[in-house]
């Protein structure tokens, strides 16, 4: 795990709720693949996001990343996007465990909310992450941000890849 | 050291004492979804498990769009019909006069009881705090796994305590009180926490009020928001409990807080949430005279018989000024305002009245916005775009709000319509 992810970030704000990352009117959908098409739609400035996105760029968020539904969309249509991990402050409760249980990293980010608003990570920025310490590297600005390690039992289901894979290895490892 | 309602109510669950920040793993009481139980079935199949662990322990209500809108909610609906059949799932309300949101039936059919752990595939599924449950809402894939196992993994919260004293002034209500809150502690200002409500200002209030609050807990980051189970909760559910699992429970008096707050309900204000943040709030000074194109009384959060007698009270005898479609939460609260006459009363102000659902809250049918439209709602949301065009707007607001905007076409101030 000592790979270092590099790609562009896609930079957004606080509070980034669950219909601006995958509006309600697509919720009929539910093949994974077909989801990154509607990701971030509704997100003034991101528009675009779903056509030129690219496998290895990041999304980079404030607080509270993923609020309001429980839809699991909103994780599916960033993750088969092929953005490798999402880099927020926070993020929801809901959100966060939809991202666990599929096996999707989501590292949170002290301080990240305000250099965004400060212009210390940008949008289109090249950005070096090692998932294992957590440690971020902006290439394009210099600065350098520190994410925090998951709990056990989380990675456990992440490792796993997740709660489906981890639940069928339990049930294996108990007969 | 004493214990927080969370502590307690985990702990029950788990069969032993734990503090806040253990990680438990818990059997649920019930286990809630709504037209997403398609998607979950689906999801369960690839487990490999062939039946659901306790099939009278799950529950489907069809609400979100109801009778089928298009035929890809057709074909969901259908697959929780042969579902339920196939695991001989006990309960379930399909598109009939039993039916309603989903959080609302949950409420009127005794499945919410005090020390309960309810978890639901949707968000809203923190309402039955309002009865003293342990209740919080997961994701599809965390719900196909209770399903299969029966089991489900929770990290203790940490608890938040909010001490509400005094009383409402007339054209005030639990709504405006919850947008002012949530204005205060912002959309995470309770990430990840267990919320308790505790106070006189708290025990004064209906049980339908109550929900209201618990309703919009996620919508300021809540796991769960609870009410202390009293004599009201205690009476209410004693007609028609759905099990005998339950056991009130609540905080010690020296339980520990991540965070508190005081709230007098007398220095409370109309207010509104303004577009496209649930913590935007603004008081009724500010956004008074707003024009709207729409109004919204209904849903999970204010759609209750309570909700239709106060906006009924306030449109008797006069008429609207913009479309306003009425929706009462289930057919329970439709017959109820039906004998009451209150059908009669918004039918004769110019309302729309629908059929029980989730009608147009989360933008799926009965009441979609076009673009540069305002709407004033009742519901918990306000996200851009969630009603309808992305360049649409709502404003959140009591059913009273509601119901005094309506009359004008512009946001009004129910005080002076009362």
């Amino acid at each position: 795990m000592s790979e270092i992810l590099k790609g562009r970030a896609w930079v957004f704000g606080d509070d980034v709720d669950t219909d601006l990352i995958y509006h309600n009117k697509y919720l009929a959908e539910t093949d994974p693949k077909n989801m990154p098409q509607y990701a971030f739609e509704y997100y003034p400035g991101k528009e675009h996001f779903a056509k030129e996105v690219k496998p290895g760029d990041f999304v980079v968020a404030g607080k509270n990343f993923g609020c309001g539904s429980s839809r699991e969309h909103a994780v599916y249509c960033i993750e088969y996007a092929g953005v490798p991990v999402v880099l927020a402050e926070t993020c929801s409760r809901i959100y966060y465990r939809n991202a666990i249980n599929n096996g999707y990293p989501v590292l949170f980010v002290k301080g990240i909310s305000e250099a965004i608003k400060e212009g210390k990570i940008k949008d289109g920025d090249q950005l070096e992450v090692e998932l294992s310490t957590g440690t971020i590297k902006d290439v394009t600005s210099g600065n350098e941000f520190h994410g925090d390690a998951v709990s056990d039992l989380e990675n456990d289901i992440m490792q796993a890849g997740g709660l489906m894979e981890y639940l069928k290895a339990q049930a294996a490892a108990k007969k | 050291m004493g214990k927080t309602f969370a502590e307690k109510a985990l702990g029950r669950a788990a069969g032993y004492d734990v503090v806040a920040n253990q990680v438990v793993t818990v059997e649920p009481d019930w286990c809630m979804s709504h037209d997403n139980g398609a998607p979950i079935a689906r999801t369960f199949k690839k487990i490999g498990v062939k039946n659901v662990w306790k099939p009278e322990r799950i529950v489907f209500i069809l609400d979100h769009a109801v009778p089928a809108p298009s035929s890809d909610h057709a074909v969901n609906h259908k697959e929780v019909r042969e579902f339920v059949a196939e695991q001989g799932v006990k309960h379930f309300y399909d598109v009939t006069s039993d039916g309603g949101v989903c959080h609302q039936k949950m409420c009127e059919e005794g499945f919410a009881l005090p020390g309960l752990i309810m978890v639901g595939s949707d968000s809203h599924t923190c309402t039955y705090g309002a009865y003293g449950a342990f209740s919080t809402g997961i994701g599809r894939s965390e719900m196909a796994a209770a399903w299969a196992t029966g089991k489900i993994w929770f990290k203790v919260p940490e608890s938040m305590k909010v001490v509400v004293t005094g009383k409402f002034k007339p054209g005030v209500s639990a709504k405006d009180f919850i947008l002012k809150f949530i204005g205060d502690v912002r959309a995470d200002g309770a990430d990840y926490m267990s919320v308790e409500f505790h106070g006189e200002g708290i025990e004064n209030m209906s049980i339908a009020e109550r929900m209201t609050l618990c309703n919009m807990g996620i919508e300021f980051g809540a796991k769960n928001a609870v009410c202390r189970p009293d004599q009201k909760v205690l009476d209410a559910i004693k007609k028609n409990a759905k099990c005998d699992r339950w056991e009130p429970l609540w905080a010690d008096e020296d339980a520990v807080y991540a965070a508190e707050y005081h709230y007098d309900l007398g220095d409370i204000e109309p207010g509104v949430a303004k577009p496209h943040k649930v913590d935007n709030y603004g008081p009724i000074s500010e956004v008074k005279g707003t024009k709207i194109h729409e109004a919204f009384l209904g849903s999970c959060t204010n759609g209750r018989i309570e909700d239709l007698r106060a906006a009924a009270a306030i449109m008797k005898g006069k008429k609207v000024a913009v479309r306003t479609i009425v929706i009462p939460a289930s057919w329970i609260v439709y017959r109820q305002a039906m004998k009451e006459g209150l059908l009669d009363v918004f039918l004769d102000s110019g309302c729309v009245i629908c059929n029980p659902g989730c009608g147009p809250c989360m933008g799926n049918h009965e009441g979609i916005l076009a673009p540069t439209e305002a709407a004033i709602s009742t519901a918990n949301r306000n996200f851009k775009g969630r009603m309808g065009d992305k360049e649409s707007f709502i404003y959140l607001a009591s059913p009273m709000m509601v119901a005094a905007s309506a009359l004008k076409g512009e946001i009004s101030d129910p005080r002076e319509a009362l």
